[in-house]
């Protein structure tokens, strides 16, 4: 078994590299364990000093807290159904035009691609204000619709969907086209069934992308009840929260995180998978 | 239904329809919006009260003489220098450490991919807390040693790195899964008859990775000039800027322009000017890249 950075020098080498390698990791999460250690940590105590990685003096009163109050937990909600229903709409539009792309002919289809594809080279920060004057126009901000619509058309999504489509045997919708069956039921008895892995790394993404949007609600979402956690953890960064109550930061912070820290860790497999579907090899 | 023998079917009337929702809202959300930014910076535009009137390209004007704007723009610029090159060539070191099988370095890539999934505003509370001089995570390291706690991110020079290295931990992840995924498609011919010649590793790493994941490293190196050019979250919630516009970027002059002084005619000509930077800087980097490839 060879990999891409070892042969001819010997075994050694590659525990030594590899030993390296774990420390630096240790390293890499010490931060994360600081800060979870502090969340366990009385505010007393982390006024005295904040040091050490274990949580001693031990409390849970400062996750106790965050649930009494109802903040966190209402901006987990909107971060909730923002991201899974902006992940739904991704997942529907995106298969959907994939389906037409890879497998249907129509006029001006290689234009309409790629002007899909030229959405790529669009930053957000070029349509973020003009879609702030349409939704205040409708006055549709601090609602869940504004933070999902302009993020439903996702020319990556659409192109990876594409692509995946592109990749599977023709063979297996012929017997479905022999039978006469319209290109709505072979798209969703045949294609995305087989399309569940590249579906499921999309949604990841998306998901993902969702939860941590930022600059978007925090121009849309201004009312403290309307917050996602990203916008709500932001606007508890001030001074009176650092020298107040640092260990109920820290445990929002730690909270909030990990709901989306779990999905990762489920779905961890799917990422570098759909990394190299993405990249068309 | 008809196949004209090749692998896609002639069917104009249900391919509008599965395009449809895709391109409504590309279009409403997307394309309009592009257009009418490109309107709202000929405007004197203000977001309270509806004062609003056509000016041509004056606001470009004014961005030409606006010091503040070029101190954006050289900032951006500076963060951009300092993350993309430090970013690549760490998310392509630890894809070879921890690429391959066996089950530390399966966790040792969740770990190196877990600060990728935290928002931003976590990310910046756990490094503000880390680089804090009387809080920090460094502090006990300060006192053993005897010196004194340095204020990372109220030190005029030293505040970019600061938010360049909290980039670092937490962008990592995603361009050293664009590199794990290209290394596992490189031929393992390729390494075996490295190994039958006993070639050294650092001379299998240089003829025979590097050269088979170049296009990779193009991808990535674009993806960050992309990214990074963004920068927002960070300085708006480490630095806000400071200390003294030393680390106040595009996108941060943009957001204040626009929703803290409610100039967004201004603000969208800026916003157009940072979309025509990060253009040629890709386009630029492609046809770099382009060219190597010929050569």
């Amino acid at each position: 078994m060879s990999s891409a950075f070892r042969t001819g020098t010997g075994r050694a080498t590659d525990w030594i590299l590899l030993g390296a390698t774990v420390v630096f990791s240790i390293l890499w999460l010490l931060p994360i364990i600081w800060v979870v250690a502090m969340s366990l940590k009385p505010n007393a105590e982390l006024m005295r000093s904040t040091a050490g990685f274990l949580p001693v003096p031990f409390t849970f009163d400062n996750y106790i807290g965050i649930t009494k109050l109802a903040t966190v937990p209402r901006w987990l909600m909107h971060s909730f159904v923002v991201a899974a229903s902006m992940t739904a709409m991704v997942l529907i539009v995106s298969s959907l035009a994939g389906y037409a792309f890879a497998r249907l002919d129509f006029p001006f289809k290689r234009t309409l691609f790629l002007l899909t594809l030229a959405g790529l080279m669009v930053p957000e920060q070029a349509v973020f204000i003009p879609l702030f004057t349409m939704f205040a126009d409708w006055g549709m901000h601090n609602t869940h619709a504004a933070l999902v619509m302009p993020r439903v058309a996702v020319p990556i999504g659409v192109f990876l969907m594409t692509q995946f489509f592109r990749a599977v045997p023709r063979e297996l919708e012929e017997a479905a086209e022999l039978d006469h069956a319209s290109h709505f039921t072979i798209f969703r008895r045949i294609m995305l069934p087989l399309s569940v892995p590249a579906l499921t790394t999309l949604g990841l993404f998306t998901f993902i992308f969702a939860w941590n949007d930022f600059l978007w609600p925090l121009v849309s979402a201004t009312r403290a009840d309307m917050f996602t956690v990203t916008v709500g953890l932001a606007s508890i960064q001030g001074n009176f929260a650092f020298s107040e109550g640092l260990g109920s930061v820290m445990a929002s912070a730690v909270f909030a995180s990990l709901p989306i820290v779990i999905l990762f860790l489920i779905f961890q497999r799917f990422i570098v998978a759909g990394v190299a579907l993405g990249t068309g090899k | 239904m008809t196949r004209a023998g090749s692998s896609v079917t002639r069917a104009p009337g249900t391919a509008f329809l599965f395009l449809a929702p895709f391109l409504a809202v590309y279009a409403v959300f997307l394309v309009y919006p592009l257009f009418k930014g490109i309107w709202i910076s000929l405007h004197d535009w203000e977001l309270a009260g509806g004062y609003r009137e056509y000016i041509g390209f004056l606001n470009y004007e004014d961005l030409w003489f606006d010091k503040l704007f070029w101190r954006t723009v050289r900032n951006t610029l500076l963060f951009v220098a300092m993350t993309v090159p430090t970013m690549t060539l760490l998310a392509l070191v630890l894809a070879l450490a921890v690429h391959g099988p066996g089950r530390v370095k399966s966790v040792l890539r969740s770990v190196f991919f877990l600060s990728s999934v935290f928002s931003v505003s976590v990310v910046t509370l756990i490094w503000s807390m880390v680089l804090s001089a009387d809080q920090g995570l460094l502090v006990p390291l300060w006192d053993a040693m005897g010196i004194k706690p340095i204020n990372f991110l109220g030190h005029p020079t030293l505040a970019m790195p600061s938010i360049a290295l909290a980039t670092l931990w937490w962008g990592v992840g995603l361009p050293m899964a664009l590199f794990l995924a290209a290394l596992g498609q490189i031929p393992q011919e390729l390494y075996e008859a490295a190994e039958l010649d006993h070639a050294p590793r650092f001379t299998v790493l240089r003829r025979i990775t590097l050269p088979s994941i170049r296009h990779t490293v193009l991808l990535v190196v674009v993806l960050q000039i992309i990214g990074q050019f963004q920068i927002f979250g960070q300085v708006h919630l480490m630095t806000q800027g400071g200390p003294a516009n030393r680390t106040r970027t595009m996108v941060q002059y943009i957001y204040d322009t626009g929703f803290r002084d409610w100039q967004v005619g201004y603000a969208s000509a800026m916003a157009m000017a940072l979309f025509v930077l990060m253009f040629g800087f890709s386009m630029l980097q492609l046809w770099l890249g382009r060219k190597g490839d010929e050569a």
